[in-house]
């Protein structure tokens, strides 16, 4: 923690936040957390799932109250009581999901409430597209405000998130791992922004769990742990391990047991799949005990290959498990033939929110807690409690409606529901997206074993660290195609990428 | 509340108890409050007797039957808005279907059997119908099952040009009346019926994919359930039951009228939601909408007792329904 008066230091902060606390029923969320701000910083927030990062925004932006400690925004005294609040302060947020309006162009996102009007109330449409344009090009954004947002990337559309949130005056901007979606190629982008407004004298709060990222663009790191701050440190000169070391408080340690040796016979055979305009004409194999990545960047057709392969999405080609023939577009037969898929989007696609833990996990495979049809709710909760230790998920109880989890605990349950299965053929689409540091080590563990108990898994990641080191084998797709393969000898996160980005032939 | 309860008598403690009260059992609260209201309003406490209490109960026999099967069909973000009029074609063809084997000399007994499953039958398929609209073609539920309304009640008239349908054999037409049973009949089918419901929506994997369903489509259909199915399936199921309320209603009244059930989707629909049910679909119980027809029935019934006029009797039910639910929406906040 800082000293409250730091020696000779005259620059005022841009934010100041002392001794704030905010309890939920059950869990102290924040206890006594300091934390400054100085302008023209790039300030990272780092802590595990759960430190209590998203709380912390939450009280920042106003949709939250705080139950104790005093918050100031250059100098004044800051109360919020709601995000226009916020925003009235000169803080804007930017959070993993975009409150973005799909079928709206750009500039009438941006400018959502505050359209300039012409007489009689009517929107002026022609002063709206120039002040988006303006707003835009001073950015350096090569968008056009006449974009519908639905049509643009998910880089693109962060763009119009931040773009938005100055364009309203903030001077403070709050990203909340802004980098979840995109891929190395757009995080340069997005970095450059981020100095390119730092330069502006813009001040960022830079919430992420890549700690890559943290070294790359921050000034200083705060880490959050169980809801206090265990500490803030200057960037330079600081060691990653130390940053891991005060996050996770234990040693973390970094490779992966060699893996047991995969036998012969193809678990998953995959020929010449095609599926709609994203993926065309796919070959691969996984053997049993095997771990391939997948890797590319965003748009390269992955997640649709591994939907295509699962039935969640039509395919022409073929996909043999075990030997056996899957028919396409059922993941129904494709669960039934042992076939797993863990999708990218865990709450549209992965969870039921409203109902509880051990619902969820079950949900892929009821017949294993049910008998006559009937469940039972003791036989149910026996059966998943295994599965919740294993993955450590907190709070570890089966009957908590999953909603109330924090997003790596809502991952881990998804993990949990696909583990329940008892698939000998994974596919996993991203699956330690949002889990922090301790436990994506020990997710990577359980991949292992997985594997080493003779299932065949197919990883998506776009975290090459993490690509890299869970890998057997790393394919490499890009515009649909798989255009590259990589021994895990031979793999660097240089060649991946040069694969990815076609600026080297396959 | 705590500090309330530092202050002042025990009576004062207890009042200030009440917003809370209120807040935590919501619709019960609400419908303990209806009956206290009745029970010392009407006259000479007509109300709480114990005929009255069977009275309601025989009441509500038909709706709560209709709100079961629509019960399931709302948790999957669906809607039945033709109940009301698969309940009159299956009591007109199944009572039809009673004539024409009472002339072919059919038992009583086998008559009865057969129109009831006759009627059951064929709203089993008019939900199939209905179902599968929603399911394959993606129709909005809306849409197909007012289609359906529609079509059930024009085939009702059609089927028996325009004319109540009679006479039933007294075997059928006793379920209904029930002349020497203290308890009528229809409360006991009422009563199967919610408790089967109720155990196969909370305990049986059939209920927990209805849930699934409604709850998030997407994530249950990779979770390899089969969607189409469920859909259908609480189709089939609404429809069914709207089968078996027309019968009992048919014998009811002594005759299969086309006329009969009009609007019933109506109170189907206030039942459930007043249970809690939420339109998004993916929450809901049996027992809740048991509670939502208790609340409608004993309305009717604690009013008519107090001679209060049937107009007025309908502007204060829909009263009802709004703050019920509003109250309901309050104690999520």
């Amino acid at each position: 923690m800082l000293p409250s008066s730091v020696a000779a230091e005259p620059v005022s902060p841009a934010l100041e936040v002392r001794g704030v606390s905010k309890a939920f029923p059950g869990v102290q969320a924040l206890r006594d957390v300091d934390f400054t701000l100085l302008p023209g910083e790039v300030h990272a927030l780092v802590g595990e799932n759960g430190a209590g990062k998203s709380t912390f925004v939450k009280i920042l932006t106003g949709a939250l109250t705080k139950d104790a400690g005093v918050m100031r925004v250059f100098g004044r005294p800051y109360e919020p009581r709601s995000p226009w609040d916020a925003l009235r302060a000169g803080i804007g947020a930017i959070y993993q999901e975009f409150n973005l309006v799909p079928h709206l162009t750009v500039a009438e996102n941006l400018f959502l409430g505050r359209e300039p009007r012409r007489v009689g109330g009517l929107v002026n449409w022609r002063r709206l597209n120039a002040m988006a344009k303006e707003v835009l090009s001073r950015l350096g954004l090569p968008l056009s405000p006449k974009a519908y947002v639905a049509d643009l990337s998910v880089a693109g559309q962060q763009m119009v998130e931040i773009a938005k949130a100055l364009s309203v005056g903030a001077r403070i901007l709050l990203m909340d791992e802004p980098s979840a979606a995109l891929t190395e190629h757009d995080l340069e982008a997005l970095f450059e922004q981020v100095r390119r407004l730092r330069s502006q004298g813009v001040s960022i709060i830079y919430i992420s769990h890549r700690l890559a990222e943290v070294f790359n663009i921050a000034d200083r790191a705060t880490v959050l742990r169980d809801g206090e701050v265990v500490g803030t440190r200057s960037v330079a000169g600081l060691e990653e391990m130390e940053l891991v070391r005060m996050m996770v408080g234990r040693e973390v340690e970094a490779g992966l047991p060699p893996a047991a040796t995969p036998s012969v016979e193809p678990l998953l055979q995959v020929e010449r799949v095609s599926s709609g305009r994203r993926v065309r004409n796919c070959t691969l194999q996984v053997r049993a005990g095997e771990m391939v990545g997948l890797g590319g960047l965003v748009g390269s057709g992955r997640t649709e290959l591994a939907r295509a392969i699962f039935g969640a999405a039509p395919r022409t080609g073929k996909v043999l498990v075990a030997g056996r023939p899957l028919p396409p577009g059922s993941p129904r037969a494709a669960i039934r033939a042992g076939v797993g898929f863990l999708p990218e989007d865990r709450k549209l696609q992965g969870l039921l929110l409203r109902m509880l833990v051990r619902e969820n996990v079950t949900l892929a495979n009821i017949r294993a807690v049910a008998r006559q049809g009937f469940i039972s709710a003791s036989r149910e909760r026996a059966a998943v409690r295994p599965f919740i230790a294993d993955l450590q998920i907190r709070p570890p109880e089966t009957d908590r409606a999953v909603m109330y989890l924090s997003g790596g605990n809502q991952q881990k349950v998804v993990l949990a529901k696909w583990l329940f299965t008892r698939s000998r053929v994974l596919l996993l689409d991203e699956p330690t997206r949002g889990i922090d540091v301790g436990a994506k080590a020990e997710v990577h563990l359980l991949m292992r074993r997985l594997a080493d108990q003779g299932a065949a898994l197919l990883v998506i990641s776009s975290e090459l660290p993490e690509l890299l080191k869970v890998s057997d084998r790393i394919l490499v797709m890009r515009e649909g195609n798989i255009v590259g393969e990589l021994a895990r000898q031979e793999a660097t996160e240089e060649k991946v990428m040069a694969l990815a980005t076609g600026a080297v032939a396959p | 509340m705590a500090a309330h309860e530092q202050s002042g008598s025990s009576t004062a403690a207890w009042l200030s108890a009440l917003p809370n009260f209120f807040f935590r059992y919501g619709i019960v609260a609400g419908f303990v409050l209806l009956c206290l209201y009745f029970g010392a309003f009407t006259e000479e406490h007509r109300f709480v007797t114990r005929d009255n209490f069977i009275n309601v109960a025989n009441q509500i026999a038909i709706n709560m039957i209709l709100a079961s099967g629509m019960t399931f069909v709302i948790i999957t973000a669906g809607i039945d808005l033709s109940v009301g009029a698969v309940l009159a074609l299956c009591g007109v063809v199944g009572s039809m279907a009673m004539v024409a084997l009472g002339r072919a000399e059919v038992s009583a007994g086998l008559t009865s059997a057969l129109g009831i499953a006759a009627g059951i039958g064929l709203g089993m398929l008019c939900g199939l119908m209905s179902g599968t609209l929603v399911a394959v073609p993606r129709l909005p539920a809306f849409i197909a099952t007012l289609g359906m309304m529609m079509m059930a009640r024009g085939m009702a008239f059609v089927v028996c040009g325009g004319r109540p349908v009679a006479p039933l054999p007294e075997a059928f037409t006793a379920i209904g009346q029930s002349p020497h049973r203290l308890v009528p009949i229809p409360v006991y089918i009422m009563a199967a019926v919610v408790l089967l419901a109720h155990l196969v929506l909370r305990h049986h994997t059939f209920g927990r994919y209805v849930y699934a369903v409604g709850g998030n489509e997407e994530a249950a259909r990779l979770s390899g359930l089969p969607v189409r199915r469920i859909t259908i399936a609480v189709y089939a199921l609404s429809g069914a039951l709207s089968g078996l309320a027309g019968m009992i209603l048919a014998s009811k009244l002594g005759s299969g009228d086309p006329k009969s059930g009009m609007m019933y989707e109506l109170d189907a629909i206030a039942a459930v939601v007043l249970g809690g049910t939420s339109l998004m679909g993916g929450r809901g119980t049996v027992l809740g909408t048991l509670v939502g027809a208790l609340i409608i029935g004993v309305l009717n019934n604690g009013l008519s007792l107090m001679k209060v006029d049937q107009y007025w009797q309908s502007v204060l039910k829909g009263l009802v329904i709004i703050g019920a639910v509003l109250l309901d929406r309050l104690k999520k906040e």
